[in-house]
């Protein structure tokens, strides 16, 4: 679905991403992680052209992102800001109607799809004629997930979509996200430094340091299969949960590696 | 009264309409040019120092400027106003667009927004409160400074502000002030109101506010009076005196298109070819320099104003021999000589004392300083050279052949100031004329001024007596030259359409319009 090609992005010296590679399969979550300022986010923006790279290319269902107009590009990709970046001068049903109305959707159905967003992300209806600064922080993140998702996007670019948040409140937007049915079958790209999270939704992870992939596989291939040193370290705080999290009940083989890691650890 | 209410009505609809040319000007460019900086960020920094320095120049000055730029009339004054309300509108432009939320503007664009769109939807839309707050700030100060383009031939009510000014006049001052500043207030008010507007009912707004804009621009152009061939240029004090325009209208039946001009510029502007016809004084020395003729005033509408030495009778008594002295210029100088006397110390640069002196030589009335004696008389002067060239001629005398002191308190301002100081002995004499003396110190009723008519004589020994009766100030004999209001056209356009008199214009007038 989405496929990165020896993608470069240098500010004057510095290369913020440095030939990185990496595709997307069509309803996967992919995972770019990191630490800040590790190049994730300006290697998300350029998969809708927020930022153009220095060189490489990028392409989505084969077509080649830079041959396209940046806008057209865009109105087929949701796009879910950290900070909700909501129109503070739109009401909250003009401000998920954004992208229905640049498409030139009829008002009927713009208004059926606002209808429908805003039941399955577990917002009353009459919120609608508010404004954003008149909700919480975690209602207007679903505000912004509705958004993004207003036009039935089939990519969804998700930067640090729940890292503003509360714990309690993360956790409980988390699990709405988790339950959407809207997201099974999109193709996701979502950046965090947050490692419980990057296990908790990714199908795959790309650990990103530098500006390059360090190691990109399934969760447990990076807990278990550290390529190098860094992988290892990076996940070391937290292994326990993580391996926790990874291990479903009646997967033996996993348990048993893991249990290997605790033994070799304790040495 | 009732014509002075058209009046104000008229300068209001001039008022506002001027305001809103300008403005709409202003915003045509400011708008763009605001939006253009935030994306040129480095002509930022020399446009908004242009506006500020020209929101700096003294709007007086700035009208001046524009004079030889732009002649008179309304085109410098809507100049000098838009220049003034472009930095309100350039710099809130700027200041709002700016301040909206970088993160607002990626998500605009990540959502697929095209460049107009972001500009449209969200930059200037979240900017609009404060871009609403420049062009309020560009509405008052063009509200206020217009008020000035009365200087310049462009009208308003700075007509009435002016007038009453130079009148002496407080109601008329307020007649012109009051509405200004309700003015100012009201447009302040309603622009507000659409500031504070709602996203969706400011769309509608928005549509209207253009048009409203324009149409209220258009108000200036409206046709008041009459319109004729010639175009008259007559100073505030003039438009508001019964022995000005108002004596025209009636004794004359004088319909002319007319516009209020400071005189500074007024006679220039008549040299121009800007005004046909101007009101001046008989004896300006501006006549000679711009080539003007004085046209008779064969229906005397205009008082006499013969100018006379006021002097104190104490004085008098107590320095027998000045009265003699200073009877020695009576009747010298006629309104030729006194013409000329002024072309040499306005046009020429002469000093008035060179001026003076060379006067008193040539009339041979020339004397060193007698041997000094005991006494010092006190000479003031109001504030323009006829009046300078005067007061040394006198002090001139007084030395020559008394051997008195003389004290000289020049530029004592206008005729209150003048007179006040008489009364109160703080000056001996000073030189007044009998108009302004009957009309603005004694302001008797009407039916006198009426009975008194324009006989030289009778204003002469009416003002001598009242002034004797009510303040023991004495008159001495005329000097001899009548500087009264006069009207005045460009000597070779007065000759080619053959008009010499008031009357002749007033026909002129009326045929030209058949």
């Amino acid at each position: 679905m989405i496929k990165v090609e020896n993608i470069t992005k240098t500010f004057g010296e510095f290369a913020a991403v440095d030939h990185v590679s990496f595709a997307v399969q069509e309803g996967e979550n992919l995972v770019l992680l990191g630490r800040s300022g590790c190049g994730k986010t300006t290697l998300l923006k350029m998969i809708n052209r927020l930022i153009e790279p220095s060189s490489g290319e990028i392409y989505i269902d084969g077509g080649n992102i830079f041959d396209r107009r940046p806008e057209e590009l865009r109105k087929k990709i949701g796009y879910v800001f950290q900070n909700t970046g909501l129109f503070p001068h739109y009401t909250i049903s003009e401000n998920i109607a954004i992208v229905p109305r640049l498409l030139g959707w009829d008002k009927k159905k713009i208004q059926q799809r606002i209808l429908s967003l805003m039941e399955k992300l577990h917002l009353p209806a009459e919120y609608l004629s508010y404004y954003p600064q008149q909700l919480s922080g975690g209602q207007q993140q679903r505000v912004g997930l509705a958004r993004a998702l207003a036009a039935d996007p089939p990519v969804l670019l998700m930067d640090e979509p729940f890292g503003a948040l509360d714990p309690i409140t993360r956790a409980s937007v988390k699990k709405d996200f988790k339950q959407l049915d809207e997201l099974k079958n999109k193709t996701i790209v979502l950046v965090t430094h947050d490692v419980q999270e990057a296990f908790e939704l990714g199908h795959r992870i790309c650990l990103m340091d530098n500006g390059r992939i360090i190691q990109a596989g399934k969760p447990e291939d990076l807990l278990f299969h550290p390529s190098e040193d860094y992988v290892r370290d990076f996940f070391e705080d937290q292994r326990f949960q993580l391996e926790a999290s990874v291990i479903g009940p009646g997967d033996y083989d996993t348990l048993i590696q893991a249990f290997d890691h605790f033994k070799h650890k304790g040495k | 009264m009732q014509q002075q209410s058209d009046k104000l009505l008229q300068q209001t609809v001039q008022h506002i309409g001027l305001t809103f040319i300008s403005l709409v000007i202003a915003l045509l460019i400011g708008l763009p040019l605001g939006i253009y900086i935030t994306r040129h960020k480095r002509a930022a920094g020399p446009v908004l120092g242009f506006a500020g320095v020209m929101q700096t120049i003294p709007s007086i000055a700035l009208l001046g400027f524009m004079i030889p730029l732009l002649g008179i009339g309304p085109l410098p004054a809507i100049a000098a106003l838009f220049l003034y309300a472009l930095l309100p509108i350039i710099r809130n432009t700027y200041t709002g667009i700016g301040g909206v939320d970088p993160l607002v503007k990626e998500a605009a664009v990540a959502m697929g927004m095209t460049r107009m769109q972001i500009l449209l939807k969200v930059e200037l839309a979240l900017a609009f409160p404060v871009i609403m707050a420049g062009i309020r700030t560009a509405t008052v100060i063009n509200v206020g400074v217009g008020t000035l383009a009365a200087y310049i031939a462009a009208g308003g009510l700075g007509e009435f502000i002016f007038g009453g000014i130079a009148l002496n006049n407080t109601n008329m001052i307020l007649a012109g002030a009051i509405p200004a500043a309700l003015l100012a207030i009201l447009l302040d008010f309603l622009l507000s109101l659409v500031q504070k507007m709602g996203r969706k009912k400011r769309l509608s707004t928005l549509w209207a506010m253009p048009v409203l804009f324009l149409l209220l621009s258009s108000f200036y152009v409206l046709p008041f009076g009459y319109s004729t061939r010639l175009l008259a240029g007559f100073t505030p004090e003039f438009m508001g005196r019964s022995d000005g325009d108002i004596g025209l209208r009636a004794v004359y039946g004088l319909k002319i298109k007319t516009v209020v001009i400071s005189d500074a510029v007024m006679y220039k502007a008549a040299y121009e070819k800007k005004l046909d016809v101007i009101s001046g004084y008989s004896t300006d020395g501006r006549l000679k320099t711009y080539d003007l003729v004085v046209l008779d005033d064969d229906k005397k509408i205009f008082p006499p104003y013969y100018a006379a030495p006021v002097v104190r009778e104490e004085a008098l008594e107590r320095y027998k021999e000045l009265g003699p002295v200073l009877n020695k210029l009576a009747g010298r100088i006629n309104d030729s000589v006194m013409t000329e006397l002024n072309y040499k110390v306005e046009h020429l640069n002469q000093t008035p004392e060179r001026c003076a002196r060379d006067f008193l030589m040539a009339q041979g009335l020339y004397r060193e300083p007698a041997q000094a004696k005991e006494g010092v008389i006190r000479l003031g002067s109001k504030i323009f050279p006829e009046q300078y060239i005067l007061t040394n001629m006198y002090a001139m005398l007084i030395r020559g052949y008394t051997g008195l002191q003389v004290e000289t308190k020049t530029g004592l301002g206008g005729t209150k100031i003048c007179f006040e100081a008489l009364k109160d002995d703080r000056i001996d004499m000073y030189p007044e004329y009998t108009g302004t003396a009957l009309l603005a110190i004694l302001q008797p009723p009407a039916e006198e001024i009426q009975r008194l008519g324009e006989d030289r004589d009778s204003v002469y020994n009416y003002v001598k007596k009242r002034f004797d009766e009510k303040y023991h100030l004495s008159w001495l004999d005329p000097i001899g030259f009548n500087n009264a209001y006069a009207l005045m056209m460009r000597r070779s356009q007065a000759q080619q359409l053959g008009i010499h008199t008031i009357s002749d214009l007033t026909n002129f007038l009326k045929k030209d319009k058949l």
